[in-house]
């Protein structure tokens, strides 16, 4: 799984053993030991560590709530923690805020962009101090054309954002660059060109803490890696070619389990016969998508594969009833539908799982009124709520997500794959017919994941129809039958599951025809399509369908 | 964060924060109990059961309006017409007085005429998504605009408060209960009901907290936001009601003075004003302490202005204290 | 890597386009108001010089409270305290300038512009440091300022020097020009233009915009609040101060400008979610405000229908305006 460097071009790392804890306490560039915080009841950091020796690119890992994001914001002075010490090139200081993190050479890249939206791009350079000529090389460097600096920042595709912040960080370089989850909302392509800068940063007097989920970044571009777990540092690991298997080991504690296997058994060839769930037929949304047709059929799961901004947040949109599409028609059940709101949407069955928790849950309510809150909301459900029924039917979703319900009085106290289960429960609770996933395990540990690819396989047996678009494209061979890949708004491939490994995805993803080594310009065009103007970025780029 | 609080995570979570938090009204309640305390050693003897009954008969018109701004602040609005709603009640009732259908048909005529204003917010802040904030003070002027344009026009039939308002507003049984619980009771009883076992309270809360999710769940916030300001309006109409009973008063601005302790209420209550946090329950012993601490004031003889300036410094600090309790970090 | 140069130039439609855009509010606002003048001349023909004069004068007071509520709400605030704060600051002025020389009428004006600055930083140390809405805590204040303004006097009365009657009332130069309107515009650009140029205004809008982004920008959230407060407090004193000069005395009771500043400031294509607006499309709404009144009274209109239609034209406009914002985010 991991041995297949997609990232050329990233020198390889020499392979040493294991290392436990710091080697060396001389010449480190950013030294913290015993950091701990709590949140209320809840310990985010317990005993956390970090050493960083110059010219290194360090990997910080863990699972979910192992308190990797955590530490970096005490780093970088977002928040206090209780206790510790935070060394920079030997010298003992205090950070209380960015500003000051920033004075000591500790910048991070957070993982939403802190960018104002109501301000254009010169505006935040000059709030941020940041010299503009640098900014503007790191930019064309990490990829990003056309950026036009007088553009309001929220009208910017997050991807683009990313990436400003990005550049922004590294034109004031900091000794310290700190990347929480860099690589998460960025497609293929500009995750490639970040890595690729992240990998020139090493060897020389600054450093940079890597946190990713994709152990295949991890090996690509990290020399070292520290591992948390549960609010504590359990280990320093030189990355090579053999230490993947224990810095999981590590992130896992006890429970020692390898990446996840295929979940479920792949569907017999007989359920391309079965009943169809949903049949979408030329969905258009304006120029961002086109002509979108499939099928998803009953005891199915259908994948979904794009580079970011191809028209993936449009289909999803439409088929969860939150946008009108501007043409096409859709069959639910063999029966036309068409939805003006989720509530449609939710009536008819088809139902939708958000990447973003933030988006999907009340935050200050309890577990149960969380997943009982779709059974409300119609007006004739308004009227007295039947508390046994709705115990019964909340705590068997729980029971079978395997929710931790402990700290469920606030769904905000839960970890962050505690809470994606939660918005899954909420739809099987009520039973499903077409089950909408966006990226459902974005930022989440490897056993939830796990557990979400199993309880998806189970739902498609009993009758569901899935659609899972995926950031992560080994999720596709991991879980899903077939896979239609979208490009420029349209479906220009279906693949099926098995043969769907990570190079025939993106080279589909691309565009690209089968065997064909991906050609410079065509990631180019890929990239502006996919992070330029918004206005623009429906547009096909004829030219990515060059042929090598 | 201060060594204490590391010394004794669990104990002060789960202790007096965890209750502030959980159970905000059983420390409202001490201090409630602790104003009263004062004022009985301020002045020996005025506490008792004909006291009690006062300052619950001044409570329930506030304690009203503080659950038209409970309801509205769970969603995350506000309702800055309730005030005029309630003058404009109680003003036109007076003037319908000699109208063939007489009180009756007042009450009812002020009743639709709130149910209006509060369909016309709904559908100002629900359909048009215009600021609650913006709508309902906008509403504030239309409803006294024209209230005052009714006064000119009926200023020579003269007005009079109904002797059925004065006493339901403003009389009491042997002494000691008003009969305002009457309307009061059934009406809190509905709300506290309400708020915790339908599905209508369930999606105020729902909405307050996260519009997204309520949106992707399913919710239709629109029709959720017209029901509330309607149910929001016609309540302050029969506060307005009740409070012209009270004071034997009929003016177009009779209310105004109560629309910022009516958020007040709210606040001290435990209502966030953010939304997705708080409930009746603690907007009525928000009210009673706002009435106690009136009538404390009083017996200190602090003149108005200390008053103010005393009432404005103690939602400062309850707010604070909830703040400090609810806070994540 | 590709070797193509990074194309950060404007081009040609943004140059033009975007700063039209970007103010099609205010620029929408400025051709209601020339509309109607000319229909104010229409329905009055005799409306002229005395005309313009008291309007600059009617203004002035809620033209202040509107830029200082205009601050703050860009800062991502409100202040519901600012009418309390006129009516704090006017009485006190009022109060001491009654009787006494020009000479000491300028001191007491600058020692209630500091006292301002002193009240409205007070109010930002207590939202920044209590973390409770700011809508709470100024909530709460107005309480606290309008009880100081009624143990200062308790009824209105006081007087204002002659000098600063002479300096709001009457034409300036050209008998076109009322005083009022260059005082407004002068005490606004002087404090307002430096602000919205330096580095402080960035934070303003940045924190208004979104705090969390500005905290990890560097920018201090609490002292840009604190500021914003302590600028508004300014402004609010102003008010107060035009309240003393177009009226001559000091009134204790807080009049409806907190209210009405915050319908000026919305008007005026302020956000209440803050980041977005400035401060002259307040100002521009407050004249706006101020002739619709005048016109409802030439056309013999019941005045009390001038208070319905204020509440009309707010929510007529508002609705206008997220109908527009509906349609856009559809296409």
């Amino acid at each position: 799984m991991l041995g297949t460097p997609v990232f050329a071009g990233v020198p390889s790392v020499s392979a040493t053993g294991m290392v436990l804890m710091s080697p060396t306490t001389t010449g480190l560039l950013l030294e913290a030991t015993g950091v701990s915080k709590t949140y209320g009841a809840v310990v985010a950091l317990k005993s956390a560590s970090l050493a960083v020796q110059p010219g290194e690119v360090h990997a910080l890992m863990g699972a979910n709530g192992a308190g990797k994001s955590t530490l970096v914001k005490i780093l970088t002075g977002a928040i206090r923690p209780e206790s510790g010490r935070i060394a920079v090139h030997g010298r003992e200081r205090t950070v209380h805020s960015p500003a000051e993190a920033r004075r000591s050479g500790l910048v991070s890249v957070y993982q939403e962009p802190s960018v104002i939206p109501d301000l254009d791009i010169r505006a935040n350079l000059r709030l941020t101090e940041t010299p503009l000529e640098p900014f503007r090389q790191w930019v064309h460097d990490l990829g990003l054309k056309n950026l036009d600096l007088s553009r309001l920042a929220r009208r910017l595709p997050l991807a683009s954002l990313r990436i400003i912040d990005l550049a922004r960080a590294l034109a004031i370089e900091p000794d310290v660059l700190m990347l929480d989850e860099m690589t998460a909302a960025l497609p293929a392509n500009l995750t490639e060109r970040v890595l690729e800068v992240i990998g020139l940063q090493r060897g020389g007097e600054r450093s940079v803490v890597f946190i990713s989920h994709r152990m295949i970044e991890i090996a690509a571009v990290c020399d070292r890696a520290t591992v948390l777990r549960e609010g504590e540092t359990v280990g320093v690991v030189d990355v090579t070619a053999g230490t993947e298997e224990r810095i999981v080991e590590l992130m896992l504690g006890s429970i020692v389990e390898g990446l996840p296997e295929r979940a479920g058994e792949t569907s017999t060839p007989a359920a391309g016969t079965a009943a169809p769930r949903l049949t979408v037929r030329g969905i258009a949304v304006g120029q961002k998508l086109r002509d979108a047709s499939f099928e998803l059929r009953s005891g199915e799961v259908l994948g979904v594969v794009a580079l970011e901004g191809q028209g993936q947040d449009e289909l999803f949109d439409v088929l969860s009833g939150s946008e009108r599409p501007s043409g096409g028609e859709l069959l639910v059940d063999g029966k036309p539908a068409s939805f003006g709101h989720p509530a449609d949407a939710i009536r008819a069955g088809v139902v939708y799982v958000a990447s973003d928790r933030a988006e999907a849950l009340l935050m200050q309510r309890s577990v149960r009124e969380n997943i009982a809150l779709p059974f409300i909301t119609r007006i004739r459900r308004w009227g007295p709520i039947d508390l046994p029924a709705e115990r019964r039917t909340v705590d068997a979703a729980v029971k079978r997500l395997q929710i931790d319900v402990r700290a469920g009085n606030e769904v905000r106290r839960l970890s962050g794959g505690n809470q994606q289960k939660v918005t899954i429960a909420r739809w099987v609770a009520g039973g499903v017919h077409v089950l909408l996933c966006f990226d459902p395990t974005r930022g989440i540990d490897i056993l939830t994941k796990q557990q979400i690819y199993v309880l998806l396989r189970d739902l498609a047996e009993a009758g569901a129809g899935v659609l899972l678009y995926t950031s992560e494209l080994k999720e596709v061979q991991l879980v899903c039958d077939r896979a239609v890949v979208i490009f420029g708004g349209r479906i220009v491939k279906e693949l099926v599951g098995a043969e769907a490994d990570e190079a025939q995805l993106l080279r589909a993803a691309y565009h690209l025809r089968s065997g064909a080594v991906m050609p410079e310009e065509a990631a180019g065009a890929a990239v502006e399509s996919a992070t330029g103007d918004i206005r623009e970025a429906g547009a096909p780029k004829d030219e990515a369908e060059i042929q090598a | 964060m201060s060594a204490s609080v590391r010394t004794n995570q669990w104990l002060s979570v789960v202790g007096w924060r965890g209750l502030f938090r959980d159970r905000p009204i059983i420390p409202l309640i001490g201090l409630l109990g602790v104003l009263i305390v004062a004022i009985e050693l301020a002045d020996p003897g005025i506490v008792g059961p004909e006291w009690a009954g006062v300052i619950v008969r001044a409570s329930v018109p506030l304690a009203i309006l503080g659950g038209c701004q409970t309801l509205a602040m769970l969603t995350g609005g506000i309702d800055l017409s309730v005030a005029a709603v309630a003058s404009m009640s109680g003003f036109v009732t007076a003037t319908l007085l000699h109208s063939p259908g007489g009180v009756a048909q007042g009450i009812i005529v002020v009743l639709v005429v709130a149910a209006v204003a509060g369909l016309l917010n709904g559908i100002g802040i629900g359909v048009f998504r215009v600021h609650p904030l913006i709508m309902t003070l906008g509403m504030s002027f239309v409803v006294l605009g024209l209230a005052n344009v009714w006064q000119l026009q009926n200023v020579q039939t003269g007005a009079g408060v109904p002797d059925s308002l004065r006493w339901i507003g403003s009389t009491t049984f042997a002494d000691v209960v008003p009969y305002n619980l009457l309307v009061f009771i059934p009406l809190t009883a509905l709300i506290l009901v309400g708020l915790r076992r339908t599905g209508y309270g369930r999606l105020l809360y729902a909405i307050g907290d996260n519009p997204v999710a309520a949106r992707l769940s399913g919710t239709r916030a629109w029709q959720v936001l017209i029901v509330l300001y309607v149910i929001s309006a016609v309540m302050a109409a029969i506060a307005g009601l009740l409070i012209s009973g009270l004071t034997n008063t009929a003016s177009v601005s009779l209310v105004d003075a109560s629309l910022l302790p009516s958020v007040a209420a709210a606040v001290i209550g435990g209502t966030s004003i953010l939304g997705g946090r708080g409930g009746f329950g603690g907007t009525i012993v928000g009210a009673l302490i706002l009435t106690v601490l009136t009538a404390l004031l009083t017996v200190l003889g602090l003149p108005e202005p200390s008053r103010q300036v005393l009432f404005g410094a103690i939602i400062v600090v309850v707010a604070a204290a909830y703040t400090r309790v609810t806070a994540e970090t | 890597m590709s070797a193509a140069a990074v194309t950060t130039e404007r081009s040609l439609s943004d140059v033009l386009v975007s700063p039209i855009r970007r103010n099609t509010w205010v620029l929408a606002l400025l051709g209601l108001l020339a509309v109607l003048l000319v229909f104010t001349k229409l329905i009055q023909p005799s409306y002229g010089l005395a005309g313009v004069q008291g309007l600059g004068i009617s203004i002035l007071p809620l033209a202040f409270a509107a830029v200082a509520q205009a601050v703050v709400v860009i800062a991502g605030g409100v202040d519901l305290s600012i009418g309390s704060v006129m009516a704090l600051t006017s009485v006190i002025a009022a109060s001491l300038m009654e009787g006494q020389s020009d000479a000491f009428g300028v001191a007491v004006v600058v020692g209630v512009l500091l006292l301002g600055v002193v009240i409205g930083t007070t109010n930002g140390a207590l939202v920044v440091i209590t973390r409770v809405p700011d809508i709470v805590v100024t909530l709460a204040m107005s309480f606290v300022w309008a009880g100081c303004a009624l143990l200062v006097r308790s009824a209105p009365g006081g007087a204002a020097s002659p000098w600063l009657l002479n300096l709001v009332i009457g034409p300036f130069g050209n008998p076109w020009i009322p005083k009022a309107a260059i005082v407004l515009v002068v005490i606004v650009a002087i404090i307002w233009i430096p602000v919205a140029r330096g580095r402080f205004g960035l934070s303003l809008y940045a924190v208004g915009s979104n705090q969390l982004a500005a905290f990890r920008s560097g920018v201090s959230i609490g002292r840009t609040k604190v500021l914003a407060y302590a600028l508004t407090g300014l402004f609010a004193t102003l008010a107060g101060l035009s309240l003393t000069a177009s009226t001559s005395i000091g009134t204790p009771v807080p009049g409806p400008y907190t209210l009405e500043s915050v319908a000026a400031v919305v008007l005026g294509g302020v956000s209440l979610a803050g980041g977005r607006g400035g401060v002259f499309g307040p100002i521009v709404a407050v004249v706006v405000l101020q002739i619709i009144q005048n016109d409802m009274t030439f056309l013999n209109v019941d005045p009390n229908y001038a208070l319905v239609a204020q509440g009309v034209i707010l929510i007529g406009v508002l609705v206008f305006g997220s109908v527009i914002e509906i349609r856009r985010a559809r296409r």
